[in-house]
């Protein structure tokens, strides 16, 4: 019974969902006040149905109802409730009853924040939002049904896939979500403008805060993912550039580009159409994302589930959403051109650059996603593209990105005097080359010119970032200080600053070495001594493992005992490698156990990772500087302000 | 399709149990970072998307054994690409090679740079010959 | 036209792509490299008696069969009745590579479920195998009789896949690419 009323309760989601599209567009066309005010009422509706829809399918989950097909496909009654919970949006179906609560969600975020906004405007945004939320509860609906009922009912189910049976796992996909969905409130706005032709400097203002919280809970996602794969893959890389993960970059790398030129479009008013176009393709790219992961067209280590028809039926959606934004923005695009000029050396020039450069980042990562399947189509050939690629690609754009970005941050909108300039300048930019010489020699021993480079733009994004932040601190109390929004900033570029320094040394000098070991030997890996003290069994609630116990020393002196193990998930018969890591800020050890190789001898993946923990720490100081940029006070006074005369 | 798909899962499944590896270990650093580097650019064909480095399963094992025949042999990098693409095609490589048509792919980070940087002269033109100020926000 | 048209163009073109990659069929499916090139030599000792070698040059003259299989592979049981109905209805010679297996219970599999092989090569260590860029077993290789390798099947056989793929290739000499 449980189920139907879930299943009942999407259906009536979709009926509210189709009453907030029309009713607001066609009340705001008309300017009817009360049908625009239906808009706010049905997406509060809306969002209550899909909430009763997911708690039923968790219930579902949670009292182990193997009639509904997807839960005896994906639980099992020794499965520990936290998975049964995170089995919900652990396949196809039931994560995307996650997407469509979360699109409700921010939906009905809209819906009471907007109070500051023009009442047309807001009702077409709820519309907008509207629509997109018809398009994937029918695709719920008519292809991805979470509760279809299976007779009869097994006695066990088919088990939680073992690789999602992991705490950073269970929120990864929800965080992930609710950036990628997120941007589709940006999306929203910007056809709301283009529907009525109007866009000023305050369409800006009200964006940015919205494109700034997707964006942080996309770069948390994102690097929960990393973190995942890091440990739970059991082979000690973070990034693999696999279509999954491209697929939630390319929205990340637009987003970012996106939040730059909104802050030139809120400034100066410039760059109108340019933001317009970044703000749809952030939510397309998301589309697509979507459309990469579910259709089957691209081999990746985690895909769903594939399935053709469900593949036509988000490529249409696609399609519709997408070539309708663009005809508007065709139509639409050509009156917003402003008449205002800048230098080539001003704030404008820079975020220009970040602009450019971060639509080629995207455009790199699209191509060496898409390029294999082309070459198939064209010539019948296959080829791969893979890791050894995208680290020299994405490096073309990024690295000028991330020496230009110390210097945007110093330099004056409109146009910047070049004296002042260097002398602000010149001593970080010495600073960081003699660090980028100093790091690596002094606490690695080695240094080389790819070293130089990356310890010296770390050292320059960090210098640049604190110098405004450590003045504001030194100045007198009393004096402006520094704003929400430009602390943000520097809190952003500070963690960007943290990755690259991260991911700079990790590569140079992370070492990997596999080896034989036997209980009683020891193998110095990267001056640690590994010693194998003994194997034992375990058994887990659904798994038996086997567990490795190993000593790791230092100059003789115990650093820790770590326990990886090797896990064989009962149902589906699967080997997990569950690695034993000795984790710090200055360094990971990282022991993946690997097969039995003779009598009494196993393989192990024996890992030294420096810093790597910077590249996470990096993506959560981004976060944080999201958040910090997001309190300034001019989004809640200019809210307050526009609602006055209402 | 489906079935396909079966077979390989079943595969996967079945000789995954075959694993059999500890690393290769050459008496030359050199040879060993050459080995671990091209270990982990070719692409393990019975896998979703892996390398042979990172899959336990028998052809990945088979794999790594005769690259290392042929790392001690004194092949070169290019000779060891080029009986893995005799054998199973360009898609064994997950670095394509810089040669042939498959060079482009090499170029197109540089050729996107030069065209960013080509379009945002021509903006910057065209703003330079605009009048600098209007009024701006607050 | 305005060059804001230009976003539009380009995303249908991407459309009409993927439109186009979604219709092509499985991403995993990888095309044979040999096909229309020779055989791979190889010389290897037979299953059934290591004195005897079997390879390449023995299979001339023929279209032959070269199935990789192994006991450890589920689907090679699956198709191996349609390999003895092939076998009993002489319509082709099929050779066998038993891939990385262990001797005794390939011998043994056979004696309880029948040999269609004229001979199987013994490929203890998947030497051969990756000559013939084999991946995955179940594989049937089809020779045509100057040794060329015409198609490559991969996954279990069966007579839908033999009439499709197998027949109209020996018959008309090749016809479809």
């Amino acid at each position: 019974m449980i189920p139907e009323i879930g299943q009942f309760a999407l259906i009536l989601a979709l009926a509210l969902a189709v009453c907030q599209t029309i009713i607001p567009l066609v009340g705001a066309h008309r300017g009817d006040a009360a049908m625009m005010a239906v808009g706010r009422t049905a997406a509060t509706g809306h969002f209550l149905f899909v909430a009763v829809s997911f708690a039923c399918l968790t219930y579902a989950f949670l009292v182990s109802d193997f009639s509904v097909l997807y839960v005896a496909n994906h639980s099992q009654l020794a499965l520990p409730t936290l998975y049964k919970v995170s089995a919900v949006w652990g396949a196809h179906e039931g994560s995307l009853l996650l997407w469509i609560l979360i699109l409700a969600a921010w939906t009905l975020a809209v819906a009471r924040f907007s109070s500051g906004l023009p009442v047309a405007f807001a009702a077409r945004v709820i519309g907008v939002l509207g629509f997109l939320s018809i398009g994937f509860l029918l695709f719920a609906l008519l292809t991805s049904n979470p509760f279809d009922r299976l007779v009869p009912a097994p006695a066990d189910g088919g088990d939680l896939n073992p690789l999602l049976q992991d705490p950073g796992l269970a929120i990864h996909p929800p965080l992930l979500y609710v950036g990628y969905v997120g941007f589709s409130v940006a999306f929203a706005f910007a056809i709301a403008a283009m529907i009525s032709g109007d866009l000023d400097q305050k369409w800006a203002r009200w964006t940015r805060p919205w494109t700034t919280v997707a964006w942080m809970f996309l770069t948390l996602g994102i690097a929960l993912g990393s973190w995942w794969a890091y440990y739970e893959l059991g082979w000690g890389g973070w990034w693999f550039w696999d279509a999954v993960e491209n697929a939630s970059f390319m929205p990340w790398l637009i987003g970012t580009a996106l939040i730059h030129s909104l802050a030139v479009t809120e400034k100066r008013g410039l760059f109108k159409s340019w933001t317009l176009l970044l703000a749809i393709t952030a939510f397309s790219l998301s589309l697509l994302g979507t459309f990469l992961v579910r259709s089957g067209i691209i081999v990746s280590v985690h895909a769903f589930a594939t399935d053709p028809t469900r593949g036509f039926f988000i490529l249409s959606f696609l399609a519709i959403v997408v070539i309708g934004a663009l005809v508007l923005y065709a139509w639409r695009a050509p009156a917003l051109d402003s008449d205002v000029g800048f230098s080539p050396l001003s704030r404008e020039t820079f975020l220009l650059l970040n602009n450019v450069l971060l639509v080629v980042a995207t455009a790199l990562v699209l191509i060496g996603t898409l390029a294999p399947l082309v070459v198939e189509m064209m010539s019948g050939g296959k080829i791969s593209i893979g890791p050894p690629w995208f680290n020299v690609a994405f490096l073309v754009p990024m690295l000028p990105l991330v020496i230009l970005l110390g210097m945007g941050m110093h330099t004056a909108w409109r146009t910047q005097n070049a004296d002042a300039w260097w002398r602000v300048l010149r001593i970080p930019a010495i600073a960081a080359i003699v660090l980028g010489v100093i790091i690596p020699l002094l606490f690695y021993g080695r240094v080389s010119l790819m070293l130089v480079v990356g310890c010296g733009a770390a050292a320059w994004i960090v210098i640049s970032a604190l110098i405004q932040p450590v003045r504001s601190l030194l100045r007198q109390k009393g004096t402006a200080g520094i704003t929400r929004s430009a602390l943000g900033m520097s809190v952003a570029h500070l963690g960007m600053g943290l990755f690259v320094i991260g991911v700079t040394i990790v590569s140079a000098f992370g070492v990997e070495s596999d080896q034989a070991l036997q209980p009683g030997e020891s193998i110095e890996v990267a001056g640690f001594e590994f010693h194998l003290v003994g194997l034992s069994n375990v058994q887990g609630p659904n798994f038996s493992a086997i567990e490795a116990e190993i000593e790791i020393r230092d100059d003789g002196k115990l650093v820790d005992t770590i326990r990886p193990q090797k896990r064989q998930y009962l149902v589906q018969k699967s080997w997990m490698t569950e690695a034993g890591i000795r984790a710090g800020l200055d360094k990971d050890l990282f022991v993946a156990l690997g097969d039995q190789l003779g009598q009494n001898s196993w393989s192990v993946r024996i890992q030294y990772k420096p810093l790597i923990r910077f590249i996470w720490l990096g993506a959560l100081v981004m976060a944080i500087g999201g958040l910090i940029a997001i309190s300034d006070r001019r989004y809640r006074a200019g809210s307050r302000a526009a609602e006055a005369p209402a | 399709m489906k079935r396909l798909v079966a077979v390989i899962a079943t595969l996967l499944l079945v000789s995954s149990a075959f694993a059999i590896d500890d690393g290769v270990r050459f008496d030359d650093p050199e040879m060993q970072a050459r080995y671990e580097k091209l270990i982990s650019e070719v692409r393990c064909l019975q896998c979703q998307n892996q390398s042979i480095k990172d899959s336990n399963v028998s052809l990945a094992a088979d794999l790594r054994r005769e690259i290392a025949r042929m790392i001690t042999e004194g092949q070169t990098d290019e000779d060891i690409a080029e009986f893995l693409v005799v054998r199973y095609g360009e898609f064994a490589l997950y670095s394509p090679r810089k040669t042939g048509k498959t060079l482009i792919l090499w170029l197109v980070p540089f050729l996107l740079v030069l065209f960013g940087g080509y379009a945002l002269m021509r903006v910057l033109k065209h703003r330079m010959s605009l009048p600098m100020d209007s009024d701006t926000e607050q | 036209m305005n060059r804001f048209v230009w976003p539009l163009i380009a995303v249908m073109a991407l459309l009409v792509f993927l439109v186009m990659g979604l219709r092509h069929g499985d991403p995993r499916a990888l095309p044979s490299p040999f096909i229309g090139k020779p055989a791979p030599q190889f010389e290897l000792p037979t299953l059934k008696n290591p004195e005897v070698t079997i390879g390449t040059n023995k299979m001339a003259g023929n279209f032959a069969l070269v199935n990789v299989w192994a006991t450890w592979c589920v689907m090679c049981r699956a198709e191996h009745p349609f390999l003895l109905e092939l076998a009993a209805n002489k319509a082709i010679p099929i050779y066998g590579i038993n891939w990385r297996d262990s001797r005794l219970e390939a011998i043994r599999w056979l004696e309880d479920l029948g040999d269609p092989y004229l001979a199987s090569a013994y490929d203890e260590d998947g030497r051969v195998g990756i000559d013939w860029g084999v991946y995955g077993a179940p594989e049937t290789f089809l020779v045509d009789p100057d040794g060329t390798v015409v198609y490559k099947h991969l996954g279990p056989l069966d007579p839908v896949v033999w009439q499709r793929e197998f027949v109209s290739r020996m018959s008309g000499g090749g016809q479809t690419e």
